[in-house]
């Protein structure tokens, strides 16, 4: 399926939001995720069925004023 | 004591983490501060989550309470999504709300920010909103539910200092029991002084300490300066007056002519 992941469009087998995470080699215990401008829990991931052109944004903390 | 959401500082100088020349430079200087409050970001993770993990290591080893903030936001869903993943990720209620409404002035979207609070404090956030030295929105966010505001004294990084003093003294005779932090446009320890005799309760600062030769040197001289701005509006400053008034009691002078 296509994924809009932070701005990028991407091709991927990922079924749930973890697995996408997963495949991305994404890894820690900070980072945030949303899906079509909505949260998704880390919690809520592993059951989050992901959907064809889902635009989804991980963020995770910087340095701010 | 300044308490803020039930918390209660020591410090009354809040602290960005962004722009130092090293991330040892900045742990220095929050130590030389005596900072008790860091501000933070939340941005798109590239490395699979490496970066910002470094980053937010760094800010646990710091000891400090976190501020995230929605620098950057323009519009109101932006800014209210950005909070909710800022808990997310940093663990608390505590939420800087920065909804930007001019690319150059960097000037808050006081609209956006009055309808972005009300819908953050809706939901459990305790909001500092980051707007500007004007009444009437001062007023419409402390009926949001925010509890704590937080006026620029000029534009953000602009280093200026206080540009409308009887804005913020008006701000401040208005709000007496609400907690106020100038955050914004100050550039040197004098500004800090200046707006901590007014009688406002903390500063919060990131380029004035961040972009000086010596990060670390110049937050010990803000947080020397906030705590003297502090005790002189403790201890009751006296009004200028056109007269000279003599110091030295003249009862009692000899007279030699």
């Amino acid at each position: 399926m296509t994924y809009i992941v932070n701005g990028e469009t991407l091709e991927s087998s990922a079924n749930t939001l973890s697995e996408l995470l997963l495949a991305l080699e994404y890894e820690g215990d900070w980072l945030a995720t949303a899906v079509n401008g909505e949260l998704v829990h880390r919690g809520d991931r592993t059951n989050h069925r992901l959907n064809d052109r889902d635009r989804i944004e991980i963020l995770s903390p910087m340095k701010g004023g | 004591m300044l308490t803020l959401y039930g918390q209660e500082l020591g410090s009354r100088m809040l602290l960005g983490t962004a722009r130092y020349p090293s991330p040892a430079i900045l742990a220095e200087a929050v130590r030389q501060a005596g900072t008790e409050v860091v501000t933070v970001s939340l941005r798109r993770e590239t490395a699979g989550g490496r970066q910002g993990g470094a980053f937010f290591e760094l800010i646990r080893e710091l000891g400090a309470r976190v501020l995230p903030n929605t620098a950057g936001c323009h519009a109101v869903s932006e800014a209210v999504l950005t909070a909710k993943m800022a808990r997310e990720v940093f663990g608390t209620n505590w939420i800087k709300l920065e909804v930007i409404g001019h690319h150059d002035t960097l000037q808050p979207d006081v609209f956006g920010l009055v309808e972005a609070a009300r819908i953050l404090a809706g939901e459990g956030f305790e909001v500092f909103p980051y707007t500007t030295d004007d009444l009437v929105v001062a007023e419409r966010l402390v009926e949001a539910g925010c509890k704590v505001l937080m006026p620029w004294c000029a534009p953000i990084g602009s280093a200026m200092g206080p540009q409308n003093i009887a804005a913020l003294r008006t701000m401040r005779a208005h709000f007496p029991d609400l907690p106020l932090i100038v955050d914004a446009g100050i550039g040197r320890p004098s500004h800090a002084t200046t707006v901590m005799e007014l009688g406002y309760d903390a500063v919060l600062l990131n380029t004035a300490v961040a972009g000086a030769g010596n990060p670390a040197l110049m937050a010990a001289a803000f947080a020397k300066a906030i705590d003297a701005g502090r005790a002189a509006f403790e201890a009751g400053m006296l009004e200028p007056r056109d007269m000279a008034v003599p110091s030295t009691p003249v009862i009692g002078k000899a007279v030699f002519s």
